[in-house]
């Protein structure tokens, strides 16, 4: 009797035919293609893109070279030299993050007490030369003072969750 | 325009006769080939549009309006690419493996009727004569596979050849139960047979045969879910994987070639062909071209959707469903159509 | 010449440029290739002949089938052309001997003489609505039906003993049924236990 069963069930291609009938119906289902250039998913503001270094109001720049960040960086992609300024503040020389060995933790972030190194939420950049990689420290002031008010606006609408 | 026609006119008749006869069928092999190239072209954006829309996509939208020129795109950049000859391989086989697929792909289209007077050859052995150049297609597959010199299109190979010849078997039979309900091995007959609308056609008695024909020409066609051949989990492509450039493109043109056929097929011996399935009331409702067109663009759509459902069958099943299954079901219903031939019922039926 | 004599010497050419190619193509896959070739050829020949049904069964079984077997087991072993050459030489005086006295026994036995038009009569051309096929079909199933089916019963025999003889069950080779694969249930695999809740310590 069940093998009575089995047979006409495979020969009436019943669950062949259940299968056809779910693509069939979504051969007319609303499509979900985010079409990339023209559309956009939304995007959240703890997106961990482009990294940047941020000043503070006065312009003088956050970053005291505590060289946190490169003792947290789990792929060694920050390379920190460190200088005393005429004042005696105590200043980065160089910083360098190379974005290949770069991983997007947020470790970086994370760990610096005077919110000076953050990612951004940028994603489309490319390289076109060999080097062009490391972000400078210069290339990363200038990140942050293009996107200052963007920046602090993500950090703001994350603020309450930290 | 009629003095176009008196200045060609005796220009033709001056031609010998045996050109007269050479440029006659060539222009009318070209009136078969150049659509067919077309729709070739055309199946193959149909695929990813349709397999896309089904996987909730939108599928090739970007070249020409909603993606409309996506073919031909894909042609010249094939046609611009190099091809590469591995070194071990052999050259002139490797060279003509993809022609020997795609040449019977074409040939067997010489007699295909398009209606009632439309055919290139009007073959008494037509339906042998597919059938005979179906299974020479495996041969471009099977030398592609030696050729190159690779253990997996090696292997690819020699499970296409294994599949195609089981499958041909089950193929063979339910034609020989198309030629029984036709009388006749010429395709024109086998249609007139089928003619006086819906209830007439060769689907009725014949449904198990359809479906064997019909999966037995997915599998011929080494199409999903019978697409070990290509197998591109375990043996990256199969048979082409050293092909680039026009040759590879060779090999795709002559696989949707074949599926247009078993699809034309199909609905030749099953669906009663150009036939109106109201019988012939004039009109655009009654027989013409375009009831073909429409079937044989369904059967396409059918391949399509078949590969978008199912998964690919392991190869030992697909063994044992072409000798285990498939042919043992054609044989049965060979039996009881003979049984209804002498008992008069059915498309016997006095 | 006329139109079929050219197709006719160009087949014939064919045919005979392949068969050479087979017994001396160094590769057995091409000596297959050339098979093949030859098959073509000859039944473009039998065309000619207004054989058309034996014709395209040739390419059918022969080409679409056999054949391809023949390259599937060739592709397969791994031939040593080099150990297969060995003694070629040494052989040769007794293979040409051989092919000598058998070219001569066919010359005595089916000459030129018992052939060509002056032996049998021109056939005559056939209607164009003439169906070789339908003619071969009577001429089987009617005058020749007892030879026909007693070859077909000893091809039979010959299929069963072939089976017969290779199919051997090996218990030590683990192997799947489909069939039980298809037929399991959820039913068969899974228990479902009701169990009382257990109290919190």
């Amino acid at each position: 009797m069940k093998l009575m069963k089995h047979y006409l069930k495979s020969f009436l291609f019943l669950e062949l035919a259940k299968g056809l009938s779910v693509t069939l119906r979504y051969l007319f289902a609303r499509k979900i293609t985010i079409q990339y250039p023209e559309e956009k998913t939304p995007i959240s503001p703890r997106f961990r893109g482009l990294h940047a270094q941020r000043r503070y109001a006065n312009g003088e720049e956050r970053c005291i070279a505590c060289k946190l960040c490169e003792a947290v960086c789990p792929a060694l992609a920050i390379t920190i030299d460190v200088v005393e300024r005429e004042d005696g503040t105590r200043r980065t020389s160089r910083y360098d993050i190379d974005l290949f060995k770069c991983i997007y933790c947020g470790f970086c972030e994370e760990a610096c007490p005077v919110d000076a190194i953050v990612e951004t939420d940028i994603f489309e950049y490319h390289f076109e030369q060999r080097g062009e990689q490391i972000m400078t420290k210069d290339k990363l002031l200038a990140v942050g003072d293009k996107y200052e008010d963007h920046i602090a606006e993500c950090k703001a609408a994350d603020a309450p969750y930290r | 325009m009629d003095s176009i026609v008196n200045i060609l006119l005796p220009l033709w008749e001056w031609l010998p006769e045996y050109l007269q006869i050479f440029l006659w069928n060539l222009g009318k092999i070209l009136l078969i080939m150049l659509p067919l190239m077309g729709a070739v072209a055309y199946v193959t954006l149909l695929e990813r549009k349709v397999i896309g829309f089904m996987q909730v996509r939108i599928g090739p939208n970007r070249v020409g309006p909603k993606g409309l020129l996506q073919p031909i795109a894909d042609a010249l950049k094939l046609m611009f690419k190099e091809i590469i000859i591995p070194t071990n391989a052999n050259k002139f086989l490797f060279l003509s493996a993809p022609m020997l697929s795609i040449g019977p792909a074409l040939a067997a289209w010489a007699v295909i009727p398009f209606n009632g007077e439309l055919v290139l050859a009007d073959l008494n052995a037509g339906l042998l004569y597919i059938l005979a150049l179906t299974s020479m297609g495996v041969y471009g597959v099977l030398i592609a596979g030696w050729a190159s010199n690779s253990k997996y299109a090696l292997l690819g190979a020699l499970r296409s050849a294994a599949q195609v010849v089981a499958y041909e078997i089950a193929m063979g039979f339910a034609l020989v139960g198309v030629l029984m309900a036709g009388g006749s091995l010429n395709l024109g007959d086998i249609i007139a047979k089928q003619a006086g609308g819906f209830s007439n056609w060769f689907i009725i008695p014949l449904l198990p045969l359809f479906f064997v024909y019909f999966i037995s020409g997915v599998a011929e066609t080494n199409r999903a879910p019978f697409d070990v051949a290509e197998g591109e989990s375990e043996i990256v492509a199969g048979f082409h994987v050293d092909y680039s450039g026009m040759a590879f493109a060779v090999f795709f043109l002559a696989e949707y070639a074949n599926i247009i056929m078993i699809s034309a097929l199909t609905s030749l011996l099953f669906w009663g062909g150009w036939l109106s399935p109201f019988g012939d009331i004039g009109g655009i409702l009654g027989n013409g071209f375009h009831w073909f067109l429409l079937k044989t663009v369904f059967f396409i759509f059918v391949f399509l959707w078949l590969r978008a459902t199912f998964p690919r069958y392991r190869y030992d099943q697909i063994m044992r469903l072409g000798w285990k299954v498939f042919i043992p079901v054609t044989i049965v219903w060979l039996f009881v159509e003979a049984v209804m031939f002498v008992m008069q019922v059915g498309p016997w039926g006095a | 010449m006329s139109f079929t004599e050219i197709v006719f010497y160009a087949f014939s050419a064919i045919m005979i440029t392949a068969a050479l190619g087979v017994i001396s193509a160094r590769n057995p896959v091409h000596s297959a290739l050339f098979l093949v070739l030859t098959f073509f050829a000859t039944s473009g020949i039998w065309l000619l002949l207004e054989a058309e049904f034996l014709a395209i069964t040739l390419v059918l079984v022969y080409v679409g089938a056999v054949m391809v077997l023949f390259l599937f087991v060739v592709m397969m072993l791994d031939i040593n052309i080099t150990v297969m050459r060995q003694g070629f030489i040494k052989y040769l005086p007794i293979g040409i001997l051989v092919a000598l006295v058998l070219v001569t026994q066919m010359v005595l036995l089916v000459g030129p003489e018992n052939f060509g038009l002056s032996q049998f009569a021109e056939p005559a051309l056939k209607a164009a609505d003439y169906s070789n096929t339908r003619e071969l079909g009577r001429v089987i199933y009617t005058d020749y039906v007892y030879p026909f089916e007693v070859a077909s019963v000893i091809l039979l025999v010959a299929i069963v003993a072939a089976i017969a003889l290779t199919m051997r069950r090996r218990p030590e080779t683990k192997y799947q049924t489909p069939i039980k694969q298809m037929m399991v249930k959820k039913s068969d695999r899974l228990r479902i236990v009701k169990m009382q809740a257990e109290e919190k310590q």
